[in-house]
Formats: C-alpha cells, sequence, structure tokens
C-alpha cells in the first residue's frame, strides 16, 4: 500500500475506546469513533456534543472513553479559529430520542415527526448540506468520509490534524434503527450511500476542492434507499416522482462538486 | 455484576477510572453469535476494523478470538468478511443452539 497505512499497522495501537458502551448492536457511530481514535498520533481530547454517542458511552460511572472528554458546539468555534477537529457523525435525523426529522434528513424520509402516509410522503424538504456549510466559514480544511472506506477516512483524520485552526469532517453514519435497515448493513449501506454519490467522498483545503473517491460506475440512488426502510414508500407506484426528484438532487450535488474541482 | 449503591458512587458520579465501560458486559445483548472458521480467514483484519464493539482481538496483527463478553451479535464482521474461495470465515448463529 503506498501510503503506509495498513490496518495490520493500526491494529498494533491501542484502542481507545473501549467495548461494553451500550451504543445499539450494529451502530455506525462507534466504529467512526474507532477510526479517528487509530488514526490519531497526538493526545486526543475529545469533546461530544450531547447525542447517542455521548450518553451512551459515558452512562453513571461507567465511561467506554480512555481519553479525557469534554462537553462543547460548533459554528461559533469554527469561527472564533480553534485549534480543533469537529467530527460530525451524520446519520440523518434526531436518533438518540426516537428518530423525530432534522434539517440533516434527507428528502423523502420517514421519521416520526415527518412520517409518511395519507397527508405528507415523509421528508418534503432537501438535506442541509452541512460540509458545504462549514466550509463556507473559510476554515483550512473541510471533508466528507465514510466508514466503509476506512483508509480514506484515516487519511482525512491525519491529514486534518496536522492542519493548524478549526478543521471539520462530516461522516456518514448508518443508524439501523432509524434507517429501518438491518443491524449487519452498517457498512453495506454507507459503501452504497457512496457508490450512489449520495454521499461523496471529499475535502476542501484551503478553498480548493478535491474528490478523493469516483466510482468506476455511479449507482441508482435506489441501490441506496431500497435497503432502508425509512424509504420504503418512494417505491410505490404513485411516489415514483419522489425516486427521480432524489436523484435529481444526488446527480446536482454531483455535479457542482466535479466543477468546483475542475477549477 | 453487582451495581453500586448510592454510598459507594463516587460524588456527582465523577468517572474516575478510563475505560471502565469494560466491566459492563454487553454480550447479553446478543441473539445471533459470530463463529470464526479459521482455515476460510485471509487475515484481511476488516472484521476488526469495521466491529463496532471493539469485539475481536487482534495480537500481533493477526485476528484473534471474539471477547464475546462485548459482541452484540449485531453481524457486520460476518457481512463483511470476503472469505476464503467463496467460503466466508465469520458465520452468525443463533444464540444457546
Amino acid at each position: 500500500m503506498a501510503t503506509g497505512i495498513t490496518l495490520k499497522e493500526l491494529s498494533k495501537k491501542e484502542e481507545l475506546l473501549t467495548g461494553g458502551h451500550r451504543m445499539c448492536s450494529g451502530c455506525g457511530a462507534p466504529i467512526i469513533v474507532k477510526m479517528v481514535l487509530l488514526a490519531s498520533d497526538y493526545p486526543i481530547i475529545a469533546a461530544n456534543a450531547t447525542g447517542c454517542l455521548e450518553v451512551s458511552t459515558c452512562i453513571s460511572d461507567y465511561t467506554a472513553w480512555k481519553i479525557p472528554w469534554i462537553h462543547q458546539s460548533l459554528s461559533g468555534a469554527m469561527e472564533r479559529g480553534h485549534d480543533m477537529i469537529y467530527i460530525c457523525y451524520d446519520n440523518g435525523a434526531y436518533m438518540n430520542t426516537g428518530i423525530q426529522r432534522s434539517s440533516a434528513t434527507p428528502f423523502g424520509a420517514d421519521t416520526t415527526t415527518c412520517p409518511a402516509g395519507s397527508v405528507i410522503p415523509g421528508k418534503t424538504q432537501q438535506r442541509k448540506n452541512l460540509t458545504k456549510i462549514m466550509a463556507a466559514h473559510d476554515i483550512p480544511y473541510a471533508a466528507q468520509a465514510s466508514p466503509s472506506h476506512w483508509m480514506d477516512l484515516v487519511k482525512k483524520v491525519k491529514k486534518a490534524l496536522d492542519i493548524k485552526g478549526p478543521k471539520f469532517m462530516n461522516v456518514l453514519s448508518p443508524c439501523n434503527r432509524g434507517w429501518r435497515s438491518r443491524t449487519d448493513d452498517a457498512i453495506m449501506l454507507s459503501r452504497l450511500g457512496v457508490e450512489t454519490c449520495y454521499w461523496p467522498l471529499y475535502e476542501i483545503e484551503d478553498g480548493v476542492t478535491k474528490v478523493t473517491f469516483k466510482p468506476r460506475e455511479k449507482k441508482p440512488l435506489a441501490d441506496f434507499l431500497k435497503p432502508q426502510g425509512r424509504f420504503k414508500h418512494m417505491f410505490a407506484p404513485e411516489n415514483e416522482w419522489m425516486l427521480k426528484r432524489a436523484q435529481e438532487m444526488v446527480d446536482k450535488e454531483w455535479g457542482s462538486l466535479l466543477k468546483a474541482e475542475a477549477k | 455484576m453487582k451495581l453500586k449503591n448510592w454510598k459507594e458512587v463516587t460524588p456527582g458520579a465523577v468517572c474516575t477510572e478510563a475505560g471502565s465501560a469494560l466491566k459492563f458486559k454487553t454480550g447479553s445483548w446478543r441473539a445471533f453469535k459470530p463463529r470464526w472458521i479459521e482455515e476460510n480467514c485471509i487475515q484481511c483484519l476488516f472484521c476488526w476494523i469495521y466491529c463496532p464493539d471493539m469485539a475481536i482481538e487482534v495480537k500481533d496483527g493477526k485476528r484473534g478470538v471474539y471477547r464475546y463478553d462485548y459482541c452484540k451479535g449485531c453481524g457486520i464482521c460476518a457481512l463483511e468478511c470476503p472469505g476464503k474461495k467463496g467460503k466466508k470465515a465469520i458465520v452468525m448463529e443463533e444464540e444457546g443452539k
């Protein structure tokens, strides 16, 4: 491997997040945390905003962390220019409190506060693009990653840690409870997210955009949506327009990303 | 596992021991159990990197045994396992059978 990063080498490092945490079976978030911690050669302090990860890794008298952690908040920290890396594990809803719709929920998804039925067909708005919002803070490094592509993720964390100033990474984090999928498909779904260009892997370093993975063949978005129960209604004949619209959104973002890279 | 009473808990329930979650065994959550078949293993370590529960031991860069005390039986390891010649090195079996 040209990069010198191998799983064999990484496996010799201490795991700084332990088992015995109480995230759901098959959750994507602890996988991402593990990869991030393995990527660092520096001492780390973790800052958690309240969410599944925080409450499930620190339950009265138990902590799954072997590093110090504190509570924190995002846009202001980026604006003030703190020397830190903010890693968002994006599961696309308020999963921790019972799968409520959030601004990061994708178009069409069924959640408990935008349930698909006779009144609305799931979420009617499009997903907020957090990575671009953070990049708009003109920070030195913003990137998007997926646990399926572990080496891409590890390389981005390593790169970010060596840059001074505020850095941001958005990582796709499958949630089988909220996505209404199986417990064993977190990695498969995050891979499909990348291969369908729903979740492009890219980085913006000092304003320069680089797509770090281009699928040989861009799969149809339906491949990513189909295994997830939250999109089930979109496959009904009367909702064909939703599939079309969702695909258009993905195509538009992918197109603008390639255009930004070509600049 | 015996829970602490209120006199034994630190003031404010402050955690004083890093990684104390290891004392909490989540293996009992499991409905399906992964079984490793060593002869089909190609040592890719995908199971290790993709495990959400740090439930796979790796020693000297080699795949080791399951830490069944923590494995929640999600099945990601079995799904991602490439195996050898079409034969998986990890299979999921119903717990207690």
